[in-house]
């Protein structure tokens, strides 16, 4: 993908618009499956017919009996056209668009949006449009290498390609490994906060090699500081990714007072809070600013947030905040189009979680599945092993969750 | 006339200057670092509660939240274990007359320019002495090395892998101040009253350990002490009454004759 011309500033910038977002109940299941990146249909239980439109009832045997199941994602295109015309505001401005009717191998046929390199033997993913809901794509079978540039595909994607990153804390591990990552990726400029300047941390220097890096002073439990650094960059940043985090390794009774917790909930709660209400107007404002627009808004979570750790108790309980929070953000940068992505690692291996056994996810994996989640336009992210088992754990019993991470 | 109406005359007449010896309390003014596992304090923070706006249409207003060692702050005696059980050891029960005192300012910028862990010694106090007279009983010593010229907040904390590098007191000269010069406390323009590498000194902290050991106190992030004579300055540093407090953030003023 060639990049894009640089925005001409005296120019009108397009609002935002989104593509149909009315679903009923029964088929956000194809949402709830594609936030977490999977390709889930109904399926019946009593005659194991896959179907799709989601429906009520099975159209074959009527039970309504019906699972969400992971599918093959497989198929073939049997018929595509191209609208040229749509009454709709979102695609009337992006037209073009390429759309087909795809068989897939377990059994229903599918309309779904096209990549331009879909042709006969496809397969499909679930993804996550503009409005936050779930499309059907069609994807070219193999995998190439700029596949992703795809012009309708990139409708879908948040990918950070010739896009603007502001990476709210370069002082860790994780920081420095997501700057990598999107470097890696060929992001045009990564904005790289670090929290007291007056203290040079380790890898400064190889941050400051990184062509497109600029480091700016961060503290967002500064509401001046970050309504500052918003006043310069705000208008032009295209993914926050905020892994600023405080951690310390307490429950209720392993330390006296409130000093802690209370360190935690401002960088892990209020501060999200504060880069919020800074960044996200510009953000919103510029959901459709051409091919390079405001697309996505990433927190770093923890799988604690679902559950509490008791050992990182106080922790635990400022990421909850975080995630319900971060639920509230996802609802107000959505008609923008501007996509909200948790992420939920499990034990991080760093130094706060030094005590506690491997499996650890490394801050590199960490950042890669956060890239990762970006270009696939995954919406709530459980990178690694551990997160994933958690993650099945809790959605098969949540309370059997809360008993087995508290004993 | 007496006395104080002479003070108010001399206001009146500009014979006395109020210099301010108080950095601007700001988020971006450096905080003390502790190792991350111990308990930390809070660096100043200002939210706005409203500023002529639906939050309160005809007023502006702030919170602002801080540690009792934030900005240019007083140290008091309870603030160090060595002055725990001392009697009048917290901001609220020194007796108020504590409050103001000559100030002896001891010029050191050569040296720490040169040496950014310059220790103060007795001999150095002694040499001042010889030119300057020697330090009255209840004064202020300040220690001035033009460190609050140091506007950027890296060459202000001045880290590097050993920790911080400031100038400070070495522990004889702490010592002789407290016991054969009964001083009434300590300030420097850094952000410690003792010197950055101080926690290598033994006993570590000497300052802090000394002087609030003796009921003496501490004044830290000072700044304009290059305004002030060597001698002849009154110094009034008076802390906010906080129930047993073990300092606060306050307003440092200088009385100068002109």
């Amino acid at each position: 993908m060639q990049r894009p011309k640089r925005k001409n500033p005296v120019l009108r910038t397009r609002l935002p618009t989104l593509p149909p977002a009315a679903r009923s109940r029964v088929a956000l299941g194809l949402t709830a499956a594609a936030a977490l990146g999977r390709f889930e249909l109904q399926q019946c239980r009593d005659c194991g017919t896959v179907q799709y439109p989601p429906r009520e009832a099975c159209q074959k045997c009527l039970s309504v009996r019906l699972d969400w199941k992971p599918q093959p994602t497989g198929g073939e295109l049997i018929a595509q056209t191209v609208l040229h015309h749509s009454n709709d505001l979102f695609f009337r401005e992006r037209l073009p668009w390429r759309l087909g009717l795809v068989k897939l191998d377990c059994g229903p046929t599918v309309v779904a949006h096209l990549h331009a390199g879909a042709l006969e033997k496809v397969r499909v993913r679930a993804m996550l449009d503009r409005a936050g809901q779930a499309v059907i794509v069609a994807l070219p079978q193999k995998e190439n290498g700029d596949m992703a540039d795809d012009r309708q595909l990139r409708e879908f994607t948040c990918d950070p390609r010739n896009r603007k990153i502001l990476i709210t804390d370069g002082k860790t591990a994780v920081g420095q490994a997501l700057v990598q990552g999107f470097a890696k990726s060929a992001a045009e400029i990564i904005w790289v906060g670090y929290a007291e300047p007056w203290k040079k941390f380790a890898g400064f220097d190889e941050l400051e090699k990184i062509p497109q890096v600029t480091l700016m002073p961060l503290d967002v439990t500064d509401s001046k500081n970050v309504k500052e650094l918003a006043a310069e960059i705000a208008g032009k940043v295209d993914i926050v990714v905020n892994n600023a985090e405080h951690h310390r390794t307490f429950g209720i009774s392993s330390r006296q007072g409130v000093e802690t917790a209370r360190a935690e909930m401002d960088v892990n709660y209020l501060g999200l809070l504060r880069l919020a209400q800074e960044f996200g107007p510009a953000m919103r404002a510029r959901g459709a600013d051409g091919a390079a627009s405001a697309v996505a808004w990433v927190n770093l979570l923890s799988v604690y947030a679902l559950a509490n750790f008791p050992p990182h108790g106080t922790f635990s309980a400022s990421k909850a905040a975080a995630h319900s929070l971060a639920q509230c953000l996802r609802a107000e940068m959505r008609p923008a189009g501007v996509r909200v992505v948790n992420v939920f690692p499990g034990p991080i291996d760093d130094e706060w979680n030094q005590l506690l056994p491997p499996p650890k996810i490394a801050p590199a994996a960490l950042a890669k599945s956060i890239v990762a989640a970006l270009c696939e336009g995954i919406e709530d992210v459980y990178p690694g092993d551990v997160a994933q088992e958690w993650l099945e754990r809790w959605r098969d019993n949540p309370k059997a969750l809360e008993r087995e991470i508290s004993a | 006339m007496n006395v104080l109406s002479q003070l108010v005359e001399a206001f009146s007449s500009g014979k006395i200057r109020v210099v301010d010896l108080t950095q601007t309390l700001a988020p971006e003014f450096p905080s003390i670092s502790l190792p991350p596992e111990m308990g930390q304090a809070w660096p100043f923070r200002i939210e706005e509660v409203s500023r002529y706006d639906e939050r309160g249409p005809a007023w502006y207003w702030n919170n602002f939240s801080c540690g009792e060692h934030t900005g240019t702050h007083f140290d008091a005696p309870i603030h160090w274990i060595s002055g725990k059980d001392l009697p009048h050891n917290a901001t609220d029960s020194i007796p108020p007359d504590r409050f103001i005192g000559p100030g002896c300012v001891i010029d050191c910028t050569k040296e720490a320019a040169a040496n950014p862990d310059f220790l103060l010694t007795k001999p150095f106090l002694l040499e001042w002495e010889k030119k300057h007279g020697r330090i009255p009983p209840r004064a202020w010593v300040l220690m001035r090395t033009d460190w609050s010229k140091r506007e950027d907040p890296v060459a202000y904390q001045n880290y590097d892998d050993e920790g911080q590098h400031t100038p400070g007191p070495d522990v004889d000269a702490v010592k002789f101040l407290v016991a054969e010069r009964d001083v009434l406390g300590f300030g420097t323009e850094s952000i410690g009253t003792d010197a950055g590498q101080a926690y290598h000194l033994r006993p570590p902290y000497p300052c802090h350990y000394y002087m609030h050991g003796a009921g003496r106190y501490g004044l830290q992030c000072l700044t304009n002490l290059d305004q002030l004579p060597p001698t002849g300055a009154v110094v009034i540093a008076a802390p906010l009454k906080i129930r047993n407090g073990s300092g606060s953030p306050l307003r440092v003023l200088a009385l100068i004759h002109d």
